[in-house]
Formats: C-alpha cells, structure tokens, sequence
C-alpha cells in the first residue's frame, strides 16, 4: 500500500532558503487584500462584542487576530502559515464545544435555567405586568432606533419622552420634537414608524414595554393601538437587598435559596430561573432516579448491541460475498459489484426514509406485498424495532464492507494461496489460517471506526423510529430503540423542557465509552500487526 | 437487469465461461452458487431503490397503491414536488447543494493546506499534531451538538448572519470537523508524492505557495476528489446539526425538511417524498459510482493507516 511508506521528505527541505526570497508583488498583494479582509471582519467583530459588553470574548478575538497578522506578516513561520486557517476552525468547532460541553454538563442550563439571575428577575417582573387601574393614558409614538423599537411618549402633563425596552423613557429636547396638536410626533434620532410598518410589527410593539425609571417596580408604558399607552406595573416585586422576590396579588415570598431559581417557603418555584453550576448533579441524576436509571443502562446496552450487530453482521455478509464473487472465472461479477454497492452510494438519511415507508405497519409494501397484506408492527413493537434497525442499519453498511473486504482479498499475494495448497492446504483451511487472518488485520482499523460510527449512528436510529416505541413507567421520554447519541438530542432539543445540562452530562458518557473502546481496541490491533 | 445477460443457471447447458467444459454439478459448486449469492443480495440491495422508483412515478397519491411496482407511470409526484410553498422543495435541494459544496470546497482546501505542512515541513510539534489529528477525529462533532447549538446562538445574538438559521453559520460549523477527519489520510497521499520534484522545483526558483498550488495540489488530485465526495456525501447526510442550526422553513436542507415532512404523515405524503428522494440522490449516486475507485483506494489507504 503507498500510504504505509514512512513520510521520506528530507528534513532540511523548508529550511532551505525558500522563504527568503522576496516574495513577488502578485503574492505579496494577494496576501495584503486577504489579511486586510480578515482583519475588517475582526475589527467589526470586536467592536460589536464591545458594544454588547462581551470584553472577554472581544480580547481573545484581538489576540487571535493580532496571532494571525503576525504569522503571515512574518517571513519564516511557515508550517503555522499552512496550519491557521485549519486550526481556527479546528479549535472553535471541534475542541471549544468539546470542552464546552463538558462545562455545561455541570450547570442547570436549559429551559428555565437560560441565562444570569439578573435576566431572571428582569424576566419575572416583565412577564406579570398588569395594568395600574386608572392610570392617565399616554399619546405616543412608535418609533424606531439604533436600540430597536421605542416609545416616544407625550405625558398627560405634556412633557414628551422616549425609551425603549432596554433604555428607560428620558425626557427630549423639545426643540428637536415635531407636535401634532399635543402629541409628539417625531423627534430627531428616531424614525417614527408609518401605518402599514405598525401594522407588520403589531406582535413586537403589543409586547413592548418600557420602563418608566431605572427601578422597573415604578412600572412600564405599554401600547396596544400604538397611538394610546397605559402604566403597567408587575405584580412581583424584586427587593434588592434581601434578594427575595415578593408576588403583590398573593403576598407570597420567594427567596433564592441556591438552586438556581426563586422558591417560596413551601418549596414552590417559580418559572423562570437561572444558570448555576450544579455539580455533579447531573451525572446523579440516574442513580437518584432509579427508573431513570434502568432506562439508561438498557440504552446503554442496546447501543452497544446495536453497534456490534450491525457491524458483525454487516462485516460477515460483506466478507461473504466479497468470496462468492471474487472468483477470476466468473462472469459479469462487475455488474453485481456494482449493484450491490448502490445501497452505499444512495444518501443515507434517504435510504432510513425509504425502509420508513417499506416498513409501514398498516400500509408498508413488506407487510402487504411480502407477508401477505399483514399487520406486522416493525417500527412499534420494542423488539421487532429493534430486529428492523439492525437489517435496515446492515442494508445501509454491508457494501463498504463488501468493498473493503474484496479490497484487502485481492492484496493478499497468490502465492500464499499457492504455497498452501502445494504444502496440501484444503480451501477451507487456506482459508481460515491464512487469508482470515491477514484480512483481518488489514479491516481492524475499519472495524474500530465503523463501530464508533454506528454507536453514534443517530440517523438510521431517528429517521425511524425517533429512538421509540416510548418506554413504560417513566417520566422521560426515553425509547426502546434509543441510541445514547438520540437520547442526547431528545434530552436537549426535544419534549417540554429541554435541559441542555443533562444532555451534555450524556454526551459525555459517549465520549468515554468512545475514547476507550478506540484506546484498547486501537492497541489490541498493534499487537495484531506486530505479530504479523 | 443484468440477470438476463447472465448464465444463471442454465441446466444442463455448457456454460461459456470456462474454456474447459464442466459438468453442472461441478460448475454449480464452483460458480453456480456465486450468481445464486450474488443474485440474492443484489435483490436486497436493490429492491428498496425500485421500490421508492416506482412509488414516485405511482400518481396514487399514498403508500398504499405504491405496493404493485410499476403499476402505473406518471411524473405527477414530481410536479406536485415543486408547487406547494409549504414545503419548499427547491429551496431545500440549492441550500443542500450551498451547503455541501461549499463544505466540501473547504474542507478540501484547509486538509490539503495542512496536510502539506505535516508532509513537507519539519517542526516542532509536527508529531504529536499528527497524532492529535487521529485523536480528534475519533470523536464526531454531533457529540458536542448540545455546545454547538449555545454556541451558535451566543454568535447569533452579535451577528446575526452567521448564528443560528444561517446557512454560513452552518457551514462554518463542518469546517471545524474539515482537519480531524481528513488531514491524515491527505498526508498519507502527499507523502507518495517525491520530494525531489518539490527540490527540483525550489531549484528552478519557485517559492513554497507556487510548489503548493501549482504542482503538488496537481499531482494530489485524485485523494482531493475523494475528500471532497466523501465531505460532501457526509455534510448533505448529516441532520442532527442542521436541524439544531437551521430553523426557519425556507432555510432547511433536504434531510431535516424530507424527514419532517415523510415523518409528519408517513403514508400520505410518501410518494411525493419519494419523488424528493429519487431527485435528491441522483447527483449523490452518479457521482458517486464515477470516482467508485478513487473512493475504494481511499477508503481501504486511510484504514491501513
């Protein structure tokens, strides 16, 4: 094989003088443009992070930058040269999210947990507004500005005023205000917003509210018409400092006790809380829920089932045909070779989608046109579903087998073959102490990638059965024929709440289980091809 | 099919392929059950194919009449295909297409960038950054979708364009997996190509970029097409990232829209689907059986590896 070749390049090869040439104007002016690109695109992005008050992220986008400018403004560096733009990609997508995951696994982020306590408290008092009974009605404006929508508000006193949701109403200058009768119209800095722009954004400025003070217990405007705006005020109260959150129509107090949200004495809580880190939390969260629990040990296991079968069976069936049809007498083997292997050509996602409707219980062409107009229940009994993701998965996976394995039969020499059968070898043991072996070690390595593929194999699994038919007597929606990778998407993007620390705790489950079936798996294969 | 054309088993007849002539017994022992194997799995392979053939050219308009194969010819799924707006099906195939070759494209580039540096250079660093490469691939990027997904919707809230439901966003995404999984079996092929044309090159006073671009990237060829399909044949299949990152019904990819729209009402919207999915993996299939062996080289030299 050419790849096995140890890498020859002499070693002195870069150093010699190829980077001291002045480089010519073409190169030099191809390289001004694309770095004065990058750098336009970095500078934007620092002051926008800037603005949003992001200082940490927009310093470590500077120190990238300046990394990157000096690398290619420098003469030597050239390895660096060749590896930047693929490492960038590499460290945000591939190693930051892994360690970000492992981040998030120790927090109750997820629905109700989105963000910081202050967004929390913001959020409750936002969300239980009513109106202040007999409060005088504001004219106003609906404009629009650098901050998004606002109000530009005339008081009953006539005093004229804008704020947005974010920026409390502040009185204007009212030489840069244009009336109309006693209702401001317009006003500098600020377009107001004409009928048919009112009537498109009629959910955004039914939602809007603004404060009326920094202390958003003074109340907010808010408008229904967009032409009159009433005081709200919340019915929850946040007291500073006792940090207790107090609902006005009940009486009742919530206090923040650690667990991330606000709860009354009676162990209420109230929707909306906030990020913290939990500990090992979620990762105790099976053994503190034991049905839970038995649930993920049985996911656990047909994961691995699932990963194995598919990959014996297909192995074996490829192998197999690899046999029948590698025979130099037969005839038109090429076409069955290549009918064979369309399974593997055709998109995978659409090979699940079409067993999908082949395996359809009450309409399916296998139940009516194969077993005779039967109701068998493929997809929804939990063992049949099970059965049905394993042919489906070797449909999908048996041609790279087949590929392979008449890869590695056809590079192992003749004469071995020969000498065997002079030394009086029968077909059979040729076969299985010399061809198996030697295939054996040649496939290993696929074998290991192929299984830490299927374990993960989230489309055959979803695309079918969405990891169902849902099991019994638990809360969570786990299924039968869920792979851990599918309870992963199911725990942080599916169903009522999503909970993104819980689902990343299960994430990283996978990547032990992956890291070492490929540590000891990788090793036993060395010593296989030691042996050799 | 090919059946036709081939000595099944004619009993009792001389079977032209070998010269000598050979009993039936003798022939079904040797090459008989061959064909018979070899027809039996060309028959599971295959009848999925037919099957959703015939049920997007079958007007029936539900699974059930697609049960008789070829009962009926029609290309009336094919229109109905592209006339609902609620299902924007030629939306879907350009942002697939977008998405697939610009990943590709990349993904091509950036291996082949580094996989020179790791094949031509001598560094420090140069040996435990192969062996991280091998390291990192083992661990797919849909693992981390959970950090993906935050991550992308912290980028979103500064800039929009490449946060969540962007499709730039998305292919960003695929190019961080663009190194792990490729770069090693690049480096591999790159290191068959002699050193001593990038010397005799040097000598004639070409600098490292022109060696790059102009003679190595050349002569690599082959192992790009392959990176380049199988990126595009992986990022087109992939639904658990875009269907986190994508949102909005006119920016989705045919594997997130096909499946919601198949799974929503399986037996009444299926022969449309089917007519989505014979249009979807005719590009993907053709090119695909064209650089077959380019494939199978690459796949069987990253294995060796």
């Amino acid at each position: 094989m050419t790849t096995k070749s140890a890498p020859k390049a002499p070693a002195k090869a870069p150093k010699r003088g190829i980077h001291h040439q002045p480089p010519s104007m073409r190169v030099l002016a191809v390289k001004i443009v694309l770095l004065s690109l990058v750098d336009a695109v970095a500078v934007f992005a620092m002051s926008a992070l800037f603005f949003k008050g992001d200082y940490a992220v927009a310093g470590i986008v500077l120190i990238v930058t300046l990394l990157v400018n000096w690398i290619y403004l420098s003469p030597g560096l050239l390895p660096a040269k060749y590896l930047t733009p693929g490492l960038i990609f590499l460290g945000i997508f591939q190693i930051f999210v892994i360690v970000y995951s492992m981040i998030i696994a120790f927090t109750n982020y997820g629905d109700g947990h989105n963000s910081t306590k202050e967004d929390a408290v913001a959020s409750i008092v936002l969300q239980n507004t009513q109106r202040v009974e007999g409060s005088p009605a504001y004219r106003v404006t609906v404009v629009d500005g650098l901050g998004g929508l606002g109000l530009l508000a005339t008081s009953p006193e006539g005093e004229v005023l804008v704020g947005t949701q974010e920026e409390p109403l502040e009185p204007v200058d009212p030489g840069a205000v244009t009336l109309e009768g006693e209702r401001a119209v317009a006003v500098e800095g600020w377009t107001s917003l004409a009928m048919q722009d009112i009537l498109q954004r009629q959910q955004e400025i039914a939602a809007l509210q603004v404060p009326l003070s920094d202390d958003l217990a003074d109340g907010f405007l808010r408008t229904t018409d967009a032409v009159n705006a009433y005081v709200f005020e919340s019915t929850f109260v946040y007291d500073e400092a006792a940090g207790t959150m107090t609902d006005t129509l009940t009486g009742t107090v919530y206090e923040d006790r650690g667990n991330g949200a606000f709860e009354s004495a009676d162990g209420q809580q109230l929707g909306t809380g906030w990020q913290i880190f939990v500990g090992g939390q979620n990762f105790l969260y099976p053994f503190e829920n034991p049905r839970y629990g038995g649930a993920l040990l049985s996911v656990m296991a047909w994961t691995f089932a699932f990963a194995i079968l598919s990959v014996g069976i297909s192995f074996f069936l490829g192998l197999f045909l690899a046999i029948a049809l590698n025979d130099p007498r037969m005839r038109s083997k090429q076409v069955y070779r290549v009918l064979s292997i369309l399974p593997y050509a055709f998109p995978s996602f659409l090979g699940a989608l079409v067993w999908l409707g082949l395996l359809n219980t009450e309409f399916g062409f296998v139940n009516n046109a194969i077993f005779g107009s039967a109701d068998i229940p493929w997809l929804t009994d939990p063992w049949l579903a099970k059965v049905s993701m394993i042919v489906v998965n070797v449909w999908l996976g048996f041609p790279y087998m087949f590929l392979i394995c008449l890869g590695a039969l056809q590079s192992i020499p003749e004469e071995l073959t020969e000498a065997a059968a002079v030394d009086g070898a029968t077909g059979w043991q040729v076969f299985g102490r010399i061809k198996f072996p030697l295939l054996l070690v040649s496939t290993a390595p696929l074998l290991i990638s192929s299984f830490a593929f299927n374990f993960n194999n989230f489309n055959t699994i979803y695309m079918l059965t969405r990891g169902g038919p849902r099991m019994q007597g638990i809360e969570e929606n786990v299924g039968h024929t869920d792979l851990l990778i599918t309870l992963v998407y199911k725990t942080a993007f599916e169903g009522g709440t999503r909970d993104y620390g819980l689902a990343a705790a299960l994430s990283i489950i996978i990547f032990i289980v992956v890291a070492t079936v490929s540590a000891i798996a990788f090793r036993r294969t060395k010593a296989l091809e030691d042996l050799n | 099919m090919s059946i036709d054309s081939n000595p099944v088993a004619p009993p009792k007849e001389r079977t032209p392929v070998p010269q000598p002539r050979m009993r039936f017994g003798k022939w079904m022992r040797e090459l008989g059950w061959r064909h018979l194997v070899g027809i039996a799995v060309v028959i599971f392979a295959t009848f999925p194919l037919v099957y959703v053939l015939s049920a997007s050219l079958n007007p029936g308009g539900t699974l059930t009449g697609s049960n008789v194969l070829f009962r009926e010819l029609s290309v009336q799924n094919y229109v109905d295909l592209f006339s609902d707006p609620r299902r924007p099906y030629g939306a879907w195939f350009a942002n697939t297409m977008i998405v697939g070759i610009a990943t590709s494209i990349g993904t091509v580039f950036l291996g082949a960038l580094a996989a020179y540096a790791f094949s031509r250079m001598r560094f420090t660093g140069r040996r435990p950054g192969l062996l991280a490469l091998i390291i990192v691939q083992m661990f797919p990027q849909l693992l981390a979708v959970v950090a993906i997904y935050l991550l992308m919707r912290g980028i979103g809230e500064v800039f929009p364009a490449i946060g969540l439901d962007s499709l730039i966003g998305l292919i960003m995404v695929y190019l961080g997996g663009a190194l792990g999984v490729n770069t090693y079996l690049m480096y591999g092929f790159f290191n068959t190509v002699p050193a001593s044309i990038d010397e005799a090159a040097k000598l004639d006073g070409a600098g490292h970029a022109r060696i790059f671009f102009t003679i190595i990237l050349r002569l690599v060829a082959p192992i790009l097409a392959v990176i380049g399909l199988l990126s595009f044949i992986g990022t087109t299949s992939d639904f658990v990232l875009s269907s986190v990152i994508l949102t909005s019904p006119d920016k989705l990819t045919l594997a997130v829209g096909l499946f919601r729209y198949v799974s929503e009402e399986t037996s009444t919207n299926y022969p449309v689907f089917a007519a989505g999915a014979v249009l979807a993996a005719i590009p993907v299939m053709v090119l695909f059986l064209w650089l077959q062996k380019y494939i199978v080289s690459g796949l069987t030299a990253g294995a060796v590896k």
